[in-house]
């Protein structure tokens, strides 16, 4: 089968890989480059559990192939901040009891901190309309709407 | 002894106290930190050395016999490492666990015939996923269809070709059975009044996030395999799995990854694991299988009951209730894993929170061409909620008597707790009139009644539904007994383990030997230890054994997790205090009578400065044993291991005559949503949510709220759009989440308010009890009752769920014609 090559920006990093052509943007995150963070669920993107940033915008890593990404911006869940320095959204999470089982948290908190990064200060409408491409199985939604205004806060104060 | 059993006494040893420093606080959770920062291990995210991937070919016929398989294109692909067929698979494996008994035969790779869409027919080892797909699609099948059997009640007469199990006989009825608990005809000729109804219960399912895994490697030197799986049971059963490998239960060892969710369908997970490690020992390296959303839905563990019930309630015209008689054909699918257990567990509370004095149960457990039954959030219970409550509002709106009226009426009252329900489980405690009230409050009923009557005068469709429903928690095995017509499984015992260590510098260890399911398995393991020893949680670190560390525990699974792995900590924290305080006895020459723990440290009573900290103790108890008393039995080091049995089962009469003790930690809740049936569209919206439970003592409110609410959604997504829905060839129309409709937050209620009662169970440490199922036992009856209160005007009865908008539409209309 015919590879191509590709060179993009994942997490602040260079990286140029060689793929081929039909990997999902997802399964070269997770399978080329083990950034195991971002999730598969439902794969036919309903659930929005591989949401990752592309150029700064929330996009769905399982709808994009990995050769479309020439040149691009990926952030993922490992870019936006680590265990001793999380991300105020992160932070938000945790203190809003916004995740379970975690499976879909991280595409919520990528989601989350879109929204945030296009509303200053979005209120319960417009998070619960932006947050209708990410399905959570265990919360009810409930607190990842609290956690997403209480992070939006924090990320404008 | 009574004819419904005797109770014993308690075993309890800590009492709820007002006091408690880390139990009942909302603590943030430990898990929350790796899991925020995309740290987690899911099945999905390990990955071995040389691994290889594996894809699942499925059958596309609900019923079939197969005529030929050819594997040599897939075989000769390039990458491709092993195809295995049914034949292949038989003869390195055995028929995949199972509790019923006679069993009904399933195997791994369906061999010789299909039974259900989506059943493998071949899986294929590959150096990556999209190779394994490739050598799927050529793979060449010739099949023969069967006649697909679809309508359970059709199913209980098929013969000939139709039987999907010709080896138990020419019938597709698993197992029928009729079961009588205290005087059903005598209380039926005593009736005023019976009311008579016929109700539907969708097949519906767990559907996490995370569908099932595993990564099996085989090592030929030792002649072991090792699973990593996002399981749960593998410390009570996972024998079972090696078994069906044809090892020795030694050679396997089942090590936990993180589970993205379960709701009950991981609860045994069999085939997946079987699949990948019977790859991994044909091609000679791991193999990783991971099911894609089709693979799951088609063939996993994840459906759940589907049944049709004949209902007959017994009540006198005053509206006492007397007695309940249900005839149950419930469509197992192909295969039949657990039995009947949904059943027995129905049983656990089949009455509600009423006293009824007697109960017929006239079951019938078909065979159909469907992906076999598992465990979702209720295990068959939340159906028998949705039976009573529907029958009480029935026998309500029949007398001319207020919904929550009769209720009241009814309830078992605080004073006769411990209560025996007639088939013999236990209430242990509660008190519905609290939780009730309660209820009331947050829902501000008087409020919505007025909005309803301004609607309706505008012709709009406002409704008020309530639900008092029992939360049964904490599942023995002794509930299987009625699983079998010969004898099969016959365990007593269903206990959870705990091992717990203090390290030379006072830091403490816990290891719990069942998995993490999406719950917070190592936020209340920290909060019960930092209470036991007065030591701070962010000193606990929290791991999970594998089997070969594994002491006996059942795992998490009908709401037990937290009652069980509270008693083992207690268990295991006491054996720690005890030598602590005999160690600082000796090193402070004081009584050990004279001396307490608090605060990390050990001091003399009344005398605050004299004292050792733990650190220092375990530093001594560490190393310097000669400083210690000269007694064989106190060995260095500070740890402990427990394992806490149920804290109260009984054993079934062997007449039959009732069940035992078998799920008596009875939780409470009341659920009263307001809802506006817009009748155009057949829409439906909530204005308001109250949900009440009474969990007994609270471990952690936070989570508590959480399991709560989010079970409640999926208890919406029960009462309104979920189904796996088979067409009349067996097809399922509804495999991928297009069409399941899994509620997304447009479908959520913006607030559920959620309220509590605390009755703490006279039975478990701290009185805590079971929380995890309540929301969905609860949701799908109260919102029958609302949908029904909206469309009283039009005269519309809600008897069967889904209630899709286009259901809703056929209602509505059938009730216009009717009116017109």
């Amino acid at each position: 089968m015919a590879e191509a090559s590709v060179t993009l920006t994942v997490n602040g990093r260079e990286v140029s890989a060689t793929v081929d052509p039909r990997t999902l943007l997802v399964h070269f995150l997770r399978e080329q480059l083990q950034l195991t963070g971002t999730h598969v669920g439902c794969d036919t993107s309903q659930c929005g559990a591989c949401t990752v940033h592309l150029d700064g915008r929330a996009v769905k890593s399982c709808a994009l192939l990995a050769v479309q990404l020439e040149g691009a911006d990926v952030t993922t869940i490992e870019g936006v901040g680590g265990p001793d320095e999380m991300h105020p959204m992160q932070t938000a999470f945790k203190e809003n009891h916004g995740l379970q089982c975690g499976f879909c948290t991280p595409g919520m908190v990528m989601k989350g901190i879109d929204i945030a990064n296009r509303h200053a200060a979005p209120d319960e409408a417009t998070i619960r309309r932006e947050l209708e491409g990410n399905l959570c199985r265990c919360t009810g939604y409930h607190n990842i709407v609290e956690s997403i205004a209480a992070g939006a806060r924090e990320m404008s104060g | 002894m009574s004819e419904r059993g005797h109770i014993p006494e308690s075993r309890q040893r800590e009492k709820p106290r007002a006091d408690l420093k880390w139990i009942g606080k909302s603590m943030k959770r430990v898990e929350d930190p790796r899991l925020l920062v995309g740290k987690g291990v899911y099945t999905d995210d390990v990955n071995l050395p040389e691994m290889a991937h594996a894809a699942v070919l499925r059958s596309p016929h609900a019923h079939a016999r197969i005529v030929s398989i050819d594997v040599s294109k897939a075989a000769a692909l390039p990458g491709v490492l092993c195809v295995m067929t049914g034949a292949d698979a038989a003869a390195v494996c055995d028929p995949l666990p199972t509790w019923a008994s006679p069993p009904v035969l399933q195997p791994a790779i369906a061999h010789e015939r299909v039974r259900h869409v989506g059943e493998a027919v071949a899986a294929v080892a590959a150096e990556d996923r999209y190779i394994a797909e490739d050598a799927c699609e050529l793979i060449e099948v010739e099949y023969a269809p069967l006649p697909p059997v679809v309508d359970p009640e059709e199913a209980l007469a098929s013969t000939g070709d139709a039987v999907l199990h010709p080896d138990r006989g020419d019938t597709n009825i698993a197992l029928e059975r009729k079961l009588t608990f205290g005087p059903v005809e005598e209380d039926f000729a005593a009736a005023d009044l019976v009311i008579e109804r016929r109700f539907r219960w969708p097949r519906s399912g767990g559907q996490p996030l995370e569908t099932v895994g595993a990564v099996a490697s085989y090592d030929e030197g030792s002649g072991r395999f090792t699973i990593q799986c996002n399981t749960s049971m593998y410390n009570y059963c996972g024998w079972m799995i090696a078994d069906t490998l044809r090892v020795a239960p030694h050679k396997l060892n089942i090590v936990p990854t993180l589970a993205g969710g379960s709701f009950g369908s991981k609860m045994f997970v069999h085939k997946v694991p079987i699949i990948a490690a019977a790859l991994a020992r044909a091609a000679g390296q791991p193999v990783k299988f991971m099911e894609d959303r089709i693979d799951n839905t088609t063939s996993c563990d994840n459906h759940a009951s589907d049944r049709v019930y004949y209902a007959k309630l017994a009540l006198k015209r005053d509206g006492t209730l007397l007695s309940l008689k249900t005839r149950i054909i419930d469509d197992y699918g192909a295969y039949f894993q657990f039995g009947v257990g949904q059943h027995g567990n129905a049983l656990s509370q089949c009455v509600g929170p009423y006293r009824i004095n007697s109960v017929e149960v006239d079951l019938a457990a078909v065979l159909t061409n469907k992906c076999q039954q598992g465990a979702y959030r209720g295990f068959g219970s939340e159906v028998a909620n949705f039976v009573i409550e529907r029958l009480v509002d029935a026998a309500a709106d029949e007398l001319g008597m207020d919904r929550i009226a009769l209720r009241r009426q009814n309830f078992i009252q605080p004073d006769q707790f411990p209560y025996l329900i007639p088939t013999g489980n236990m209430y242990d405690s509660g008190n519905y009139q609290a939780v009730l009230d309660e209820t009331l409050k947050l829902a501000d009923v008087e409020h919505w009644r007025a909005k309803q009557a301004e609607a309706r005068a505008e012709g709009r469709h406002i409704g008020i539904g309530i639900a008092t429903c029992q939360e049964r928690s904490v599942f023995s095995a002794t509930e299987f007994w009625m699983w079998n017509l010969e004898p099969g499984v016959e365990w007593t015992s269903s206990p959870d383990g705990v091992s717990v260590k203090i390290d030379p510098t006072g830091k403490a260890f816990v290891t719990l030997h069942s998995p993490f399911w999406g719950n917070s398995p190592e936020t209340v393991a920290a909060q019960v230890l930092a209470e036991q020893l007065t030591i701070d949680p962010a000193d606990i670190e929290i791991t999970y054994s594998d089997t070969d560390q594994g002491l006996n525990s059942t795992g998490p699974g009908g709401s037990r997790f937290t009652v069980m792995v509270t008693g083992a900590i207690v268990g295991a924290a006491g054996k720690i205090r005890e030598k602590l305080l005999r160690i600082a006895a000796h090193l402070m020459e004081a009584d050990v009578r004279d001396l307490a723990l608090e605060d990390g440290a050990v001091h003399v009573k009344g005398v605050p400065d004299m004292k050792m900290s733990i650190a220092e103790l375990a530093d001594k108890a560490h190393y310097y044993r000669l400083s210690m008393p000269d007694d064989l039995d106190l060995t260095s080091g500070l740890d402990a291991t427990y394992v806490y049995d149920h804290p109260v089962t009984t054993l079934p009469d062997a007449d039959e005559r009732h069940m035992g003790i078998f799920y008596p930690i009875m939780g409470h809740s009341c659920h009263i949503p307001v809802v506006e049936v817009d009748i155009e569209t057949g829409q439906v919206h909530f204005l308001h949510y109250a949900a009440v439970h009474d969990c007994g003592t609270m471990v952690n409110p936070m989570t508590l709220e959480g399991h709560i609410r989010g079970g409640t959604v999926n208890g919406i997504g029960t009462a309104l759009f979920e189904e796996f829905r088979y067409d009349e060839a067996g097809q399922l129309t509804t495999a991928l989440w297009t069409d399941y409709l899994i509620p997304t937050i447009k479908e959520s209620p913006a607030d559920i308010v959620v309220g509590h009662v605390e009755t703490p169970s006279p039975f478990t440490e701290y009185g805590v009890k079971g929380g995890g199922e309540g929301g969905r036992m609860g949701g799908p009856p109260a919102i029958a009752a609302a949908i029904e209160d909206a469309l009283k005007p039009l005269g519309v009865t809600i008897d069967s769920l889904p209630l899709l908008p286009s259901r809703l539409r056929a209602l509505i209309r059938e009730a216009q014609a009717k009116q017109a």
